[in-house]
């Protein structure tokens, strides 16, 4: 990785963290509805992972999905716009938090049902496979997706077809406020993966030059032939499941040790440690990260609502 | 008397019957510790304990295949889904398996179970989170499917539901949880499964409803009631079965029909509804009958205005009132 790469995984990193914050006001604001669920904590799991991929690369994820669009080039501002439910949201305000998505970025979006989606990843995997083409699917999902019955079935169906695809377990110990070892039979998921015969790596992911160095190789060798291969991230969710998640389910000692281990200010310390970047070159990223996230919130907020005819368009692809 | 809100009522009820009956159980995603999403089994966790409010994986699917498996031998599950968009994945164990027991084993199994299902839009949920699944239920012999409006109704129902020996689709609505609120009197009454009830009587139009747009259907008829316009409103209550005779009954005092329900418009429950007056209160209509629901749209979209423009609301059925009773 060369000096402006790094520089620029930072910033990503802090664009996240402080969309993520201002989706947060936003919402307390009442200026987004319905439910959020906000991404700090796990910046470092898509910054590292996206970073590994090439735009062949077919992206699909859970509805925790502000910070993988953003990383698969989707502009804050129509991360923001979307949130808002604006016309100049990526999904033309439809969607919404759980459901970004853009085509033109191979990213395949946010999906709300859990698990629902990872059957489909292997239908992207298929149609590289079947082409011959280039691609490796990365499917990322949290540890309670692991639990319903299409994770088995994709996992299962994935390996017996030899499919490209890197299934990625967000693993940051909780669905919604029930811990992984209430819900699952095993708390390593990697050990499911080897249940499918799948090779399975697991990581800390609150170190993004980690994430990313694994993900590299694992994506080589799927893109090689390996077949389907699986790995774990372990990391957490500094907030509530969703914004007003009373969180009685976990300790706050716990939540404090955890934020000690901040992703960002790890990976900062990790760039000035071996000197690829200076104090003032990573505060000049933070600044542009501020105003990049800045201009994104006063672009949403003056961007205009979808119009009434909207509801009726794209049922059917329009020929 | 005790004014509570909906989600109050609930609560009341599951609690009453795990009282009085240690077969009943409930099961779900985080139900237990956490006391639901929506809050509605808060407090039981603690005074009843793990084994009887019992925190599932995610897994749909297991959630009702479980209930069916106990309820065969003699439990009698409460099953929580999360919201009822998530209820797909069990669709296959509800239509297959829960329904069709009773009949293929000529009477011997039963499945004595109730699904507990969040349902409705108007709450900025977008696609997966503001479903309104009824008519893919409600068409189908073998399960019970109820929706109540208001407090009363939601224990008086939820409790009968509990008791009932068949599989019962409970649709409560969310938007409703704590914005309706009534009066419930102490201690142990039911309401049965299967009767409408009027709740407003008229004479000039008949409007049907269930669940939050029975709400919205008395405040339009409150609304157009100082113009003029005497609207009688008819809670549908129960789905299915359907209590035909409540329904012709009323049309052939007001002799015009309107049928409201957020779900789409076409294939809805409001079709049956349309059809049983046309088929049985032919003659005593004075106007076509007129459905006002949900745009056949795939899902509620995220945005403020287009959800508005999805959701049905008090404005919207009281012009389409106003159209009836002048035609
Ligand atoms: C099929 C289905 N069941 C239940 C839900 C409700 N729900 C949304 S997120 C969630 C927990 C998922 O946990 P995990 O997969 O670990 O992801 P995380 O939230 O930790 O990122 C649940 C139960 C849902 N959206 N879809
Ligand atoms: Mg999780």
């Amino acid at each position: 990785m060369d000096k402006m790469e790094h520089l620029d995984l930072y910033r990503q990193m802090v664009i996240i963290r402080r969309v993520e914050e201002r989706a947060a006001e936003l919402y307390q604001q009442g200026k987004i509805g319905g439910f959020l669920h906000l991404y700090i904590g796990q910046e470092a799991v898509s910054t590292g992972l996206i970073s590994a991929r090439r735009p062949e690369d077919p992206v699909i994820t859970a509805y925790r999905d502000h910070g993988v669009a953003i990383n698969c080039g989707i502009s804050a501002k129509e991360v923001v716009a979307e949130l808002l439910g604006k016309a100049t949201g990526c999904s033309g305000g439809k969607g919404g938090s759980m459901h970004m998505a853009d085509v033109t970025k191979n990213y395949w979006g946010g999906h709300a049902i859990v698990g629902a989606h990872l059957p489909i990843a292997s239908g992207l995997a298929l149609a590289d496979a079947y082409n011959k083409t280039s691609g490796v699917t990365i499917c990322m999902f949290g540890d309670g997706a692991s639990n319903i019955g299409y994770f088995h079935e994709a996992l299962n169906l994935s390996k017996v077809w030899n499919l490209p695809v890197l299934w990625v377990c967000e693993n940051n110990q909780y669905g919604m406020g029930t811990a992984v070892e209430r819900a699952s039979a095993v708390s390593e998921m990697i050990q499911k993966a080897s249940g499918y015969g799948m090779k399975g790596v697991r990581i800390n992911g609150m170190d993004l030059m980690e994430v990313r160095e694994t993900a590299e190789k694992m994506m080589a060798e799927i893109r090689a032939g390996s077949g389907p291969q699986f790995l774990e991230i372990m990391t957490y969710r500094f907030r509530g499941h969703s914004m007003g998640d009373p969180e009685r389910y976990r300790k706050a000692d716990e939540v404090h040790q955890w934020q000690e281990n901040d992703p960002i200010g790890i990976h900062r310390k990790y760039l000035l440690d071996h000197q690829i970047a200076t104090e003032e070159e990573l505060n000049q990223q933070d600044d542009l990260a501020e105003k990049e996230v800045q201009e994104a919130v006063e672009f949403a907020e003056s961007s205009p609502e979808p119009a009434a005819e909207e509801l009726f368009k794209h049922i059917y692809v329009e020929e | 008397m005790t004014e509570m809100t909906l989600i109050e009522a609930i609560r009341q009820a599951m609690d009453e019957e795990m009282a009085r009956d240690p077969n009943v159980f409930i099961v779900g995603e985080d139900v237990g510790i956490r006391g639901g999403v929506f809050r509605a089994t808060v407090g039981l966790f603690d005074k009843y304990g793990a084994d009887r409010v019992i925190d599932s994986p995610l897994a749909e699917l297991s959630i009702v295949g479980v209930g069916i498996g106990a309820a065969l031998y003699g439990m009698k599950p409460i099953c929580e889904i999360q919201f009822s968009d998530f209820i797909y994945p069990a669709y296959n164990q509800i239509i297959s398996e829960a329904a069709k027991m009773c009949y293929r084993s000529n009477g011997e199994w039963t499945v004595p179970m109730v699904i507990r299902a969040p349902y409705g839009g108007g709450i900025g949920g977008g696609l997966y989170h503001s479903q309104s699944p009824e008519a893919m239920f409600a068409q189908v012999p073998g399960l019970k499917v109820v929706i109540p409006s208001n407090p009363y109704d939601a224990k008086g129902l939820l409790k009968s539901a509990v008791r009932d020996p068949n599989p019962v689709i409970f649709f409560e609505p969310k938007k409703g949880y704590r914005l309706i609120k009534g009066e419930v009197p102490e201690g142990e009454f039911t309401v049965p499964i299967g009767p409408a009830r009027i709740s407003r009587a008229g004479t000039d139009v008949s409007v049907f409803a269930y669940g939050m747009m029975h709400y919205y259907a008395l405040q339009a008829a409150e609304k157009v009631a100082a113009e003029g316009i005497s609207v009688e409103v008819v809670d549908l209550r129960t789905l299915y079965p359907v209590d035909r005779e409540t329904i012709l009954a009323s049309v052939q005092r007001t002799g015009k029909a309107l049928i409201v329900h957020e779900a789409n418009l076409t294939g809805g429950y409001g079709a049956e509804v349309a059809a049983t007056i046309a088929e049985g209160a032919f003659t005593d209509l004075d106007a076509p009958v007129r459905r006002l629901c949900g745009p056949d749209v795939p899902g509620v979209p995220f945005s403020h205005p287009l959800q508005d423009w999805f959701m049905p609301n008090p404005e919207k059925i009281s012009s389409a009132i106003r159209e009836l009773a002048r035609y």
